[in-house]
């Protein structure tokens, strides 16, 4: 790895903080994943990208950028429209905002009482901790939980910020406001990038995402078979790389995958004994690294066949509208997309419990994880809602509300063990 | 069949030997430095009072936190699970349990045979646990079992749940001259708040058993009692329910 210490110096990143940051991830790493019996032979290739995750891919980025055509844009939420960046032969990456590590360097410039995901990934920032972050030519924020649309505003001072502003209902108003946003990042790729983008260009970006969310759905469908092929850790963690991968490249190697999964199917072959306790977690998106609540069902005997998340299902259920081949149709095509995704900033929210519900049966699941970030006011809202619908339909559920640190993990074990047994 | 039940919790170790449903011998000791230690010792002491010896015993199941350094085991079953067993071998008629032991307070839903339907437990801080009272007693240089000898008194109002700044509330309530049982009252009531509180959105049947070893205390009993209006039976040895609730899993 020494090799790219300059590449990361010349990019402003705090070496010193970024060599702490990184240095317990690959015994972490080993722990949690290299170690897990019978995995799959195609988790080969995201055990290699992890291993570079600093490294590898962002001089991939960094090369990209030789031509000054072509942006890198941070994004910190699946709303954002990735496929106008696409369209200029851009980079569109997902910060990260899963380390317990940079809370509290975050907790410099944001109150405490905040979910650790937004403090996380300022702290990012702020320390200089993540590479990805000084190689984005700018990065997308959204008006969506009040957290994230004021410290957009205390990122801005550190790094250039573009946000957009989401609508929080569904209503004809509220879809003129999202598309003409969508418009307006259009020109402002269009300004950055210099170029304009056409509608063949989006066609071909937007088949770009589409076919990695086609693929991401044929890994969860894969899930839902009783052995199960994969573990959850594993899942999640493809489903974490899919937002800093190359497209293509990760389309390719997950479908690789996904075949292997399937011949293990066929052959009955599966991870975890048949009839092991099938959990599905809800809630909060579990950006990378953030591992803690499948490690702790996994590592008790229950497992993980689906999230119902940002990192989850949400990020790759909608695809957006391939037929229309004129820009206008199209940007509206894409415009769409986002509020079709049952994120609990919108008001009223009832999809999210009616998703919930239909993965509970689709994936055969046990029991449900609500899992919620401290202060994540959104989501442990729903909870209520969730908790009603759950029990009407005689599903156990289970509310975990925590954050980044390991100061609870030993309660949670806990809490999770019996929850398992009670499902027994 | 002869089984063992050991429950090492953070602050007292428990084990209950029974042979069908007929409780043979049982223990309690203080946890001390080594979980492992008083698990061994606790169980030796249970076994001798039931006059047998190890090779007699079928089956042993651990539970408490102390649950995973003990090496004895032939399964590891949470405190959750074991508590509802246990409360329901005596009352087993009752729906629901309270379990407020020294690290962590659980509300369990239980079915008639014992078996979990849905719990509540507190999260990582100590508001409203065994170990909160303790600190908070202690520091009015009283013990747990010398308050329900104190006068009837009207509660004080402490407004911190949070173990350390609830110490120097108390602390300070006590230099400005307000009686201790006052303060011993407020303290049980901020408790039995918490507690029901906690059950919130739980819908809670009429009869409930109280178990852990704060379930002794009359005065405590009465104010959880009167918070979330149900009844509340205690147990005999209220703090060995864990670990019979394991043994009796071990039955199985
Ligand atoms: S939870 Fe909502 S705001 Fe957060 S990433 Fe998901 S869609 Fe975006
Ligand atoms: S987890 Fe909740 S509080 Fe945090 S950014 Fe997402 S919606 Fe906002």
């Amino acid at each position: 790895m020494s090799d790219y210490r300059k590449m990361w110096q010349d990019l402003g990143v705090n070496l010193e903080k970024h060599d702490e940051f990184l240095a317990p991830v690959p015994s972490l790493y080993g722990d949690l994943f290299v170690s897990q019996q019978n995995r799959p032979e195609g988790m080969k290739y995201f055990d290699f990208v992890m291993s570079e995750v600093h490294g590898l891919r962002v001089k991939e980025l960094l090369d990209m950028k030789d031509d000054p055509s072509k942006k890198v844009v941070g994004a910190f939420c699946v709303f954002v429209p990735e496929e106008l960046v696409l369209a200029t032969g851009g980079a569109c990456i997902g910060l990260c905002g899963g380390a317990q590590y940079s809370v509290p360097i975050g907790e410099k410039v944001l109150p405490r009482a905040m979910c650790p995901l937004i403090k996380s990934s300022l702290g990012f920032k702020v320390g200089g901790v993540c590479p990805y972050f000084e190689v984005a030519d700018f990065v997308v924020g959204e008006t969506t939980c009040d957290g994230k649309k004021k410290a957009y505003e205390v990122l801005n001072e550190y790094h250039p910020t573009y946000v957009m502003e989401l609508p929080q209902k569904r209503d004809q108003a509220d879809k003129e406001l999202w598309l003409k946003e969508v418009y307006a990042f259009k020109d402002k790729m269009e300004a950055e990038a210099g170029k304009t983008i056409t509608a063949e260009k989006l066609t071909a970006a937007v088949k770009l995402a589409n076919d990695r969310r086609r693929v991401l759905q044929r890994l969860y469908d894969a899930r839902k078979v009783d052995p199960v092929p994969i573990s959850g850790k594993d899942a999640a963690l493809i489903t974490q790389l899919a937002f800093f991968d190359d497209p293509a490249r990760f389309t390719e190697k997950t479908t690789a995958l996904c075949a292997e999964l399937e011949q293990r199917i066929e052959k009955g072959e599966g991870v975890f004994p048949k009839g092991a306790p099938r959990i599905l977690i809800t809630g909060t998106p579990m950006p990378l690294p953030s591992w803690k609540m499948h490690n702790i069902i996994e590592s008790s005997g229950g497992v993980v066949v689906c999230e119902e998340s940002c990192t989850g299902t949400r990020y790759f259920e909608t695809l957006v509208d391939e037929t229309p081949t004129t820009l206008p149709e199209q940007m509206e095509a894409l415009s769409q997309r986002a509020l079709n995704i049952n994120c609990a900033c919108y008001t009223p929210n009832t999809g999210r419990i009616d998703d919930i519900l239909r993965m509970v049966k689709e994936y055969n699941v046990d029991g449900v994880v609500y899992y919620s970030l401290q202060f994540c006011h959104t989501y442990g809202i729903e909870y209520r809602a969730a908790e009603k619908a759950l029990q009407q339909a005689g599903v156990p559920v289970i509310r975990i509300e925590t954050d980044y640190s390991d100061e609870d993990s030993g309660q949670l074990q806990t809490r999770i063990q019996a929850f398992l047994e009670m499902l027994k | 069949m002869i089984t063992a039940g050991v429950d090492v919790g953070s602050t007292a170790a428990k084990a209950v030997i029974l042979k069908e449903r007929e409780i043979l011998g049982w223990a309690i000791i203080p946890t001390g430095w080594s979980p492992r230690d008083a698990g061994k010792r606790v169980l030796n002491q249970a076994l001798t009072m039931a006059n047998v010896d190890v090779g007699g015993v079928e089956r042993i199941i651990g539970t408490g936190y102390g649950r995973v350094a003990l090496d004895f085991l032939d399964r590891a079953v949470t405190e959750i699970t074991c508590h509802a067993r246990g409360a329901n071998y005596y009352y087993p008629e009752h729906g629901l349990v309270i379990d407020i032991g020294g690290q962590d307070s659980k509300i369990i839903k239980v079915n008639n045979q014992g078996k979990v339907l849905n719990f509540l437990m507190n999260d990582k801080c100590a508001a409203g646990t065994g170990r909160f009272l303790q600190v908070t007693i202690n520091s009015l240089g009283l013990e747990l079992d010398e308050v329900d000898s104190l006068p009837p008194a009207e509660p004080a109002t402490i407004n911190s749940m949070c173990t350390v700044f609830a110490e120097s509330e108390v602390i300070s309530m006590l230099a400005s001259g307000t009686p201790k049982e006052s303060i011993v009252t407020g303290l049980f009531h901020s408790i039995a708040k918490r507690i029901a509180t906690m059950a919130g959105s739980m819908e809670l049947p009429g009869n409930a058993t109280f178990t852990g070893g704060v379930a002794q205390s009359i005065l405590l009993r009465q104010m959880l009692a009167q918070e979330l209006e149900a009844n509340l039976a205690v147990p005999p040895n209220p703090q060995l329910m864990g670990a019979l609730g394991a043994a009796l899993i071990a039955q199985d």
